[in-house]
């Protein structure tokens, strides 16, 4: 199947300069249809500047972002995301002031009209077994279900094509597993690219690795392939690999 | 659920708006009707921010900007035709497309929040500077005299399409009335639309607004209009009540108290502000009949009071209030049930919850 996957989302030298720091330089990246790829790299490695140049949140320097043949370099981010884009961003990004329900029926009715949003929204719930706080005002959630109410705004829109930025980020064990799980369930219908941080969730669903290291893409592959390579070890992976 | 409740409330209170529409004559004197006009103007203002404030959270701290904009648009418009009918349209129109040119500009340039209030409160203090330079016979649209730091007389109501049957006080009364509670339920209405939710999104997180592929822009811009629109619907009433437009609609004083009621009435809700404006509006009228105590000084002090010590505004806290008094009720309700169902141990349950 792989190998007849057409390319989805390209960069070509895409740069973001602020002032005289390089945070992203010259990247060309590709992405296949229904890849699962993750972006990993240490802190400051320019993934989460790289990753706000592909959902429009900033107009990079130079480059082009290039989206199933449409180029959205300097689009507004509800043009990427219009695009049937599922954004993530790494903070979790949710209405405080509304319950979990609303915050996802927001999301659904962008696409469907009220009845089908509701029915979609009900079946989130259900699905992200959320269904105890569903009344509950996201503001008084703990920060692991806040995470999941953002997650269940980016899956009940349908997207093709889903950018997450640090999903598992202060979920507990059981979660992040969970949220695993729920990530392979979504590329069976999206391509997904996932920032990441924590490695055992990276090596729990990834079949190609990107590692970045000072603002470009330092190499590719599998987990396995980057943490046997002794300049990956040096730069990011350590001890722990 | 909540919101099949919250749509009773609009209902509710609208019929108790009715009640006092067709009660206020027979019980209130005729000076009191005449005055509760301008009041009822005010109470449109003062609903239209608590619609772009409240709900679209955008603080727009020259809301009185279109107010006044509407006021001297139907001025203009009623003196040129000679009747009110096409005035008060135009009057309503202009104040939005006037929102609307410098909406455009604010939110598709991304101006920000803080900067929002600053820009939308010189444009007020920029026509109130400009209008009161319009003394003298040169400064006139078709055959209306601005009237400069006089302003000008506004032409009374009249029937529709009927030039020479002018309204009497009381049915100006009773049209301000209708138009308030036509109004509110419009707004109510429209919160709860798809396009209100968006707007209540958008004031929670418009970051992520947008990245639910909602161009939040175009939604504020329709909320500040459709709120300038209402703002300058309140113009009218209120000049028409005065039976004058000063450049006193665009005061610095004007643009304050409009954000005070607001405040004191609950932001995120929309009979707060107009409850908050009827009532600031009886005190200051009150205080300003007696010579002990300097109103603005009581106003400040009760704006210091609501920003400490009720910041959510009068009605939110009244219903938190019994929604905590309701709570509490069914938890008492439940207990008192349950030792029921163990008479034995009761005598002691009943204790430790005493001691609670």
């Amino acid at each position: 199947m792989k190998h007849k996957a057409h390319t989805v989302l390209e960069t070509r030298g895409l740069s973001m300069h602020f002032g005289g720091v390089h945070a992203v330089d010259r990247v060309d990246f590709s992405l296949r249809e229904n890849e699962l790829r993750c972006l990993i790299g240490p802190n400051g490695a320019g993934k989460s500047t790289f990753f706000k140049c592909l959902t429009g949140q900033l107009n990079p320097t130079a480059g082009d972002v290039v989206i199933r043949d449409i180029h959205v370099t300097g689009r507004e981010p509800h043009e990427v995301a219009g695009l049937g884009v599922g954004i993530k961003t790494q903070v979790p990004n949710v209405f405080d002031g509304l319950t979990a329900e609303e915050n996802i029926w927001t999301a659904a009715r962008r696409w469907h009209k009220a009845p089908r949003a509701q029915t979609l929204t009900s079946q989130i719930i259900e699905r992200l077994r959320l269904g105890d706080i569903r009344s509950t005002l996201v503001g008084n959630m703990a920060h692991g279900q806040r995470q999941w109410v953002e997650l269940g705004m980016v899956i009940v829109a349908e997207p093709w094509l889903v950018l997450l930025d640090e999903p598992t980020a202060g979920m507990t064990h059981e979660e992040t597993a969970r949220t695993s799980e729920l990530i392979k369930e979504i590329n069976q219908s999206a391509t997904i690219i996932v920032v990441e941080h924590d490695m055992q969730f990276v090596r729990s669903i990834s079949q190609h690795v990107t590692l970045f290291h000072e603002g470009a893409i330092m190499m590719e592959g599998t987990m396995d392939e980057i943490s046997s390579d002794p300049r990956a070890r040096e730069i990011y992976l350590g001890s722990q690999a | 659920m909540r919101e099949l409740r919250e749509m009773k409330a609009t209902w509710i209170i609208a019929a108790l708006g009715v009640l006092f529409t067709f009660a206020a004559p027979s019980i209130l004197e005729l000076f009191t009707i005449i005055t509760l006009a301008q009041v009822i103007g005010l109470a449109i203002l003062a609903l239209s921010l608590a619609l772009v404030w409240g709900f679209g959270g955008i603080l727009c701290f020259g809301q009185t900007a279109f107010f006044g904009v509407g006021a001297y648009a139907y001025v203009i418009a009623a003196v040129n035709f000679g009747g009110s009918t096409w005035a008060v349209l135009i009057a309503v129109l202009v104040a939005a497309a006037f929102a609307a040119i410098l909406g455009y500009f604010v939110f598709y340039g991304r101006v920000s929040d803080v900067y929002l209030a600053v820009i939308t409160l010189t444009v007020t203090l920029i026509l109130f500077s400009l209008i009161r330079r319009t003394s003298g016979p040169e400064y006139k649209v078709g055959n209306a005299l601005l009237g400069g730091f006089n302003g000008a007389s506004a032409p009374p109501l009249n029937y529709p399409w009927d030039v020479s049957a002018f309204m009497f006080p009381e049915q100006v009364f009773y049209v301000a009335m209708i138009a308030l509670i036509l109004v509110y339920i419009f707004c109510s209405w429209l919160v709860r639309t798809h396009f209100g939710r968006v707007c209540v999104a958008i004031r929670e997180n418009e970051d992520r607004a947008e990245l639910l592929a909602y161009d939040t822009r175009l939604y504020k811009l329709g909320i500040f209009t459709i709120g300038a629109a209402i703002a300058g619907l309140g113009g009218i009433f209120f000049c028409i009540g005065v039976s004058r437009v000063t450049p006193d609609v665009f005061s610095l004083s004007q643009s304050a108290l409009t954000i005070i009621w607001v405040i004191v009435g609950g932001r995120g809700t929309l009979i707060g502000p107009i409850l908050a404006t009827f009532a600031l509006y009886y005190l200051t009228s009150t205080l300003g009949s007696q010579s002990v105590l300097n109103t603005n000084l009581v106003l400040g002090t009760i704006l210091i009071i609501f920003v400490l010590g009720v910041p959510k505004g009068v009605v939110p806290a009244v219903s938190d209030w019994i929604q905590s008094r309701r709570g509490r009720k069914a938890l008492r309700a439940r207990e008192r049930r349950l030792q029921r169902r163990r008479p034995s141990g009761g005598q002691n349950v009943g204790s430790t919850e005493g001691a609670e």
